[in-house]
């Protein structure tokens, strides 16, 4: 099409994964984004976080960059992102998250009291995330060079998974459960951007996801696969899983756990919730014999059971099938691009 | 009862009625989106087909106004805006969208409502504000009214690009196709909503087939392919209203009068279907300097699917289901499109593609 980056290339979907995959990953050494769950040549799937080798046992490794607007939100603001939205591709690692960096780069002109709350937002996160922010840089850019405040984090975590988490474990059989309710993060963004005076607000979901995996750990459940919901909700989410597994992912769409201020919302607006970014929510792939540990483990998070792992029925890529509460089937696919605004 | 139950039982009465096989038409591309959204057509029993129609007005507009909408675009003195959707609609050159002339410096926005255009316009006053205007009579009196305000607030910068369509004609045109397989129709019930039911009723009179005003989620949408079965299968051919707590024979007198100030209907050119006679709406004098056509020398109308193995053309005309083309989901998917009806999110092939492959 043409030669530049277009918005879309960052609406974490079909768009963004060729980009990486076909124009970034080629030009890095083989070694490098290739670190993700588990070894052998199972390492060269992506996942949230890389696991590298060290003396105190593996440890996981993860950057991302936040440049959501509006800065502040209902629910959370990009400060209290950029801690847990690092700390959560931790967790998926199934690594307990220790250490942050934080970079910002701040625009000339931004108000010192919105710098003052987001970094002391920053600092409460890190402390709900149980992580140490233990270095940091700033830097200035001209107006208009950037928009108000960019955040980059890169976090550090300590193993404790008792076997790989990776998209690469994940067997035919498996269960699928989600920890929660869909869609909150996106909605209270939505919201926020469109001046909708949702009453009560619609409060996004960031939250550390850490919490729940180590009491996956203790109830002796050990997840072939976690993956938060971010960009691109659970469809881009199952979609990644069920390419990267060779298995096809099939769901229930009634046990799906609904938010009902947000489905009224996205009745109104013409959006899934499935397709709705998400930043305290994560979905489980767990050994059949599991499943019901898992779940109770989750009673608390409003969680559920919402489907299986199939065996690739090996007509064209792997899929994502949806049983209707009609009893009918489809396909449940990404976003292929984006017109929403930032969302983290 | 839940709604679900009720719509298994509409299916299973639907079922029972039937004796013979029949090809339903449901014209609007939200109802084609709801229908496969929700896997309406697995419910239906063999031989009760549906096919779908070209109320997606995203995927009618002439590649010719999109070549001038991209042309608009690229002028350092002109901001476009339009809704979402036109925004990734490729013009007769496939790779080039209005979203490609953003990322390589053109001004152009995302609106939800048209009348941010004259927000928009007061914000560059040293440049001029484009709005293109696509949609059938649900949009237009939007459009109407931002038209009526510009001319109030005698706005110097603003000018629209008109591609609004209306939709009996379209009707009209696929029942004169001798190809063409529809015994009943699916009229859409947003715009029966704001033009009444008189012109539909006429449609029927004319060509003797049941049109059923239908509304979008699944319950609705199978009663009203019930009652168009009911009425196939009784040999009946009236307008039927199966959406009524929002359709009213009058529709909305206000809206109507709003189309009827700013708009003449107008033959126009429809991707897929050639000019359809009287198939649009055109600024009446009054309004006439608001058009945008007149900033650019006419741009020469291209082949809409030259060389090109898409076959949005009867796709559009309900004569191939997507499934059917050679280049779906391989040579046209929604991040490469080769034809509009891929491109809208209420596109045919982009509801296949979504849904079903």
């Amino acid at each position: 099409m043409t030669d530049c980056i277009r918005l879309a290339h960052g609406g974490g979907g079909a768009l963004m994964r060729d980009l990486i995959q076909q124009e970034l990953r080629p030009l890095l050494p083989a070694q490098v984004l290739g670190r993700s769950g588990g070894g052998g040549e199972a390492a060269v799937v992506l996942h949230d976080a890389a696991v590298l080798p060290s003396a105190a046992g593996p440890l996981a490794f993860s950057c991302d960059g936040y440049v959501v607007q509006p800065l502040e939100f209902p629910g959370g603001d990009i400060g209290s992102l950029a801690v847990i939205g690092t700390a959560n591709d931790l967790a998926m690692a199934g690594a307990r998250p220790l250490y942050l960096s934080v970079s910002l780069i701040l625009e000339e002109g931004l108000p010192l009291a919105l710098l003052r709350r987001v970094v002391a937002s920053m600092a409460a996160a890190a402390a709900e995330a149980g992580m140490e922010i233990a270095t940091g840089d700033t830097k200035v850019v001209e107006r208009g060079k950037a928009d108000g405040i960019f955040i980059s984090t890169s976090g550090i975590g300590l193993v404790e998974a008792p076997s790989a988490i990776s998209p690469a474990a994940i067997r035919p059989g498996d269960g699928l459960l989600l920890s929660g309710d869909l869609g909150r993060h996106g909605m209270a963004i939505l919201a926020a951007r469109h001046g909708l005076e949702l009453q009560p607000p619609v409060l996004s979901d960031c939250a550390p996801l850490w919490p729940l995996v180590a009491a996956l750990f203790a109830a002796g459940v050990q997840p072939h696969c976690l993956r938060d919901l971010t960009r691109g909700g659970l469809a881009a989410a199952l979609q990644e899983l069920a390419d990267d597994s060779g298995c096809d992912l099939v769901l229930e769409e009634a046990r799906i756990p609904e938010a009902p201020a947000v489905s009224r919302c996205c009745d109104l607006l013409g959006f899934d919730p499935l397709h709705l970014a998400n930043e305290g929510r994560c979905v489980l792939v767990v050994p059949p014999e599991q499943v019901e540990s898992a779940l109770a483990v989750l009673a608390g998070t409003g969680g559920a059971v919402v489907g299986v792992v199939e065996a690739w029925a090996e007509h064209g890529a792997p899929q994502v099938r949806l049983r209707t509460g009609l009893g009918t089937e489809r396909l449940l696919t990404p976003l292929s691009g984006e017109l929403l605004p930032r969302i983290c | 009862m839940q709604a679900h139950a009720r719509t298994a039982q509409l299916a299973d009465t639907l079922a029972a009625l039937t004796r013979r096989p029949w090809t339903l038409m449901e014209v609007c591309g939200g109802q084609t989106h709801a229908i496969l959204r929700w896997g309406l057509d697995q419910l239906l029993p063999p031989g009760v087909r549906l096919i779908h129609g070209p109320g997606c007005p995203v995927c009618v507009t002439p590649a010719a106004c999109i070549d001038l909408a991209l042309k608009l675009a690229r002028r350092p003195d002109v901001v476009l805006c339009s809704y979402g959707d036109m925004l990734r609609v490729p013009g007769s050159d496939p790779g080039q969208d209005l979203l490609a002339v953003r990322a390589a410096g053109g001004d152009v926005q995302l609106l939800t409502s048209p009348l941010q255009a004259i927000a928009l316009a007061r914000r560059h006053p040293d440049r001029r504000v484009v709005f293109l205007a696509v949609g059938f009579e649900t949009t237009a009196p939007a459009t109407a009214l931002l038209a009526r305000q510009a001319k109030a607030l005698a706005l110097p910068n603003l000018s629209l690009l008109v591609a609004h369509v209306r939709v009996v004609p379209a009707m009209e045109a696929i029942l004169a196709d001798p190809a063409s397989e529809v015994q009943a129709f699916l009229a859409a019930g947003h715009v029966a909503a704001v033009m009444g039911t008189r012109q539909l009723e006429q449609l029927v009179e004319r060509h003797r087939v049941p049109v059923v005003v239908s509304g979008f989620d699944p319950e609705e949408l199978m009663a009203g392919l019930l009652e168009a079965v009911r009425q196939l299968e009784s040999g009946e051919a009236r307008l039927s209203n199966a959406y009524p707590q929002v359709v009213t024979s009058q529709g909305n007198r206000q809206a109507q009068a709003l189309i009827e100030a700013v708009f003449e209907p107008a033959d126009r050119p429809w991707r897929g279907l050639g000019v359809l006679p009287q198939g649009g709406l055109a600024l009446r004098p009054a309004y006439r300097y608001l058009d945008a056509a007149a900033l650019e020398p006419a741009v020469a109308a291209g082949d809409d699917s030259a060389s090109s193995p898409c076959i949005s053309g009867r796709i559009l005309r309900g004569l191939a289901l997507p499934p059917e083309c050679p280049a779906f989901g391989g040579a046209c998917t929604p991040q490469r499109p080769l034809g509009a009806p891929m491109v809208s999110s209420e596109g045919a092939c982009a509801a296949y593609h979504r849904y079903r492959r």
